[in-house]
């Protein structure tokens, strides 16, 4: 099918954009990759009164090291995170779990802010944030204010931005050298969405943990750290006993949703299996292995 | 005409221009409004990547871009991939090497392999099916179009040393 008509607004700045939004009162949508919402606005299932497209405000597409921090603007392109000796340098994570976001021509023009504003609890960009201690910047008519992971997402495709804010850059703090980490997700098609994703990061000196990290895609409206988990780890050791303590709470920890694409029961499943690998592999990477 | 765009753009280097509503996909008007029919028109949401073109040198999908949004742009579709009435040396290969037989993904799959060809002139094997994983073909089990984007591997890396500058698959926008 085709889109239905709305107004379309390509501004030059974010204030300008802001304004849109106010005068819309909610009844606009911002428009950055629109790999999410073009589809949505194809078949019909979204039919907003305007776009305000993102794509023609210069200085929101970078990536820069802050302070032990890394800085992207919100319209950096999928692709670019991906091939970025940066993001592999100080965040390993985020490419590697970048690489299951779609397929390369989908990453050309997905956008890091449209995929965390649009909050698919099943999507890699969410649980990697989440996992990853990362914050967003939004701003709106009266400032700016950052928003942690845990308060951007609220439910099922829907964060604490107000309907006249728009997210402008995100943030994470460097992950700490020699830190082991990576990214696991079960689709039925490469390229999907997840059924079950897990990030997880590992930090610490042979067998001690000093910081566990696991969070997850696909199990609740929102991603979760798994931190029952991650505690077996910082407690007990990154032992083959405590990788298996720690996947068996983590099953236990989520409440997934059954739907078309599986069970409740498959989807905890899925949790523990994919939890018992993300940190056998994050464990062999540890030290910059 | 209040509700229509002006769009100028330049596709497979020729400078190109029509009016149309700010709704209309990008595929629908390269086919429509600029009469390139060689970019086909799937599952308009994404999935199945026959649409895929080059945008700014960059594989995406055209079913998922306004065509207002690609004003200023520079676009190749498969129209843009021969020169001087030559075939492509992807497009020889597909010829070669049986990767297709209706004919209705090969435009979008022809683009995503150069797309990936680009990023890694030396995939392997295992690459090369997760790089054609972003187009659907329903015909031919994909064997063939692996095999086909193999052997071209190897003749654009020959290519980048001996050919003329119109067949390096470098020297494509």
């Amino acid at each position: 099918m085709k889109p239905p008509k709305f107004d379309y607004h390509a501004p030059p700045t974010v204030d300008e954009a802001i304004a849109l939004l106010t005068r819309y009162g909610g009844e606009a949508k911002l428009l950055a990759g629109g790999q999410s919402l073009v589809p949505l606005l194809n078949f019909r299932l979204s039919r907003p009164a305007a776009l305000v497209d993102l794509n023609r405000i210069p200085g929101l597409a970078y990536i820069r090291e802050v302070d032990g921090h890394v800085r992207l603007g919100a319209m950096t392109r999928q692709r670019t995170i991906e091939f970025s000796p940066v993001v592999r340098r100080r965040l390993p994570l985020l490419a590697e779990a970048t690489a299951f976001v779609g397929h390369l021509p989908i990453r050309t023009r997905g956008t890091i802010g449209g995929s965390l504003a649009h909050a698919d609890p099943a999507a890699e960009y969410p649980a990697t944030l989440t996992a990853l201690g990362g914050e967003v910047v939004v701003r709106g008519p009266s400032g700016e204010r950052t928003l942690q992971a845990d308060d951007l997402f609220q439910s099922y495709l829907a964060t604490a931005l107000a309907a006249d804010e728009i997210l402008v850059e995100v943030r994470f703090p460097a992950m700490p050298e020699g830190a082991g980490f990576a990214f696991e997700e079960f689709s039925r098609r490469h390229g999907d969405f997840a059924i079950v994703g897990i990030a997880a990061m590992v930090t610490g000196q042979g067998a001690s943990c000093t910081a566990a990290r696991l969070a997850t895609a696909g199990v609740g409206p929102f991603p979760a750290r798994l931190r029952g988990a991650e505690e077996i780890l910082e407690r007990d050791g990154l032992t083959e006993a405590a990788i298996e303590a720690a996947a068996d709470r983590a099953a236990t920890l989520v409440d997934p949703p059954s739907d078309i694409h599986a069970s409740a029961a498959y989807r905890r499943n899925l949790t523990r299996v994919l939890t018992g690998r993300v940190l056998r592999r994050a464990i062999a990477r540890m030290g910059g292995a | 005409m209040s509700d229509t765009v002006l769009v100028r753009m330049t596709v497979n280097g020729q400078p190109r221009q029509g009016r149309c509503e700010a709704r209309k996909l990008l595929v629908d008007f390269l086919r429509e409004d600029l009469g390139l029919t060689g970019t086909h028109v799937g599952c308009e949401h994404g999935i199945c990547g026959a649409c895929t073109i080059f945008v700014n040198g960059e594989a995406a999908r055209s079913c998922l871009m306004f065509a207002v949004q690609a004003d200023g742009a520079e676009l190749t579709t498969v129209e843009g991939l021969t020169s001087d009435g030559k075939l492509h040396p992807l497009q020889e290969a597909f010829h070669e090497h049986h990767a297709l037989q209706c004919g209705f993904c090969t435009p979008g799959m022809l683009l995503a392999a150069l797309d990936l060809l680009r990023t890694n002139p030396e995939p392997t094997e295992a690459e090369i099916r997760e790089g054609l994983a972003a187009v659907l073909c329903r015909c031919t089990g994909y064997q063939g179009i692996v095999n086909a984007v193999v052997a071209a591997a190897g003749t654009l890396r020959d290519a980048v040393e001996s050919a003329p500058a119109s067949l390096r698959h470098d020297a494509l926008p």
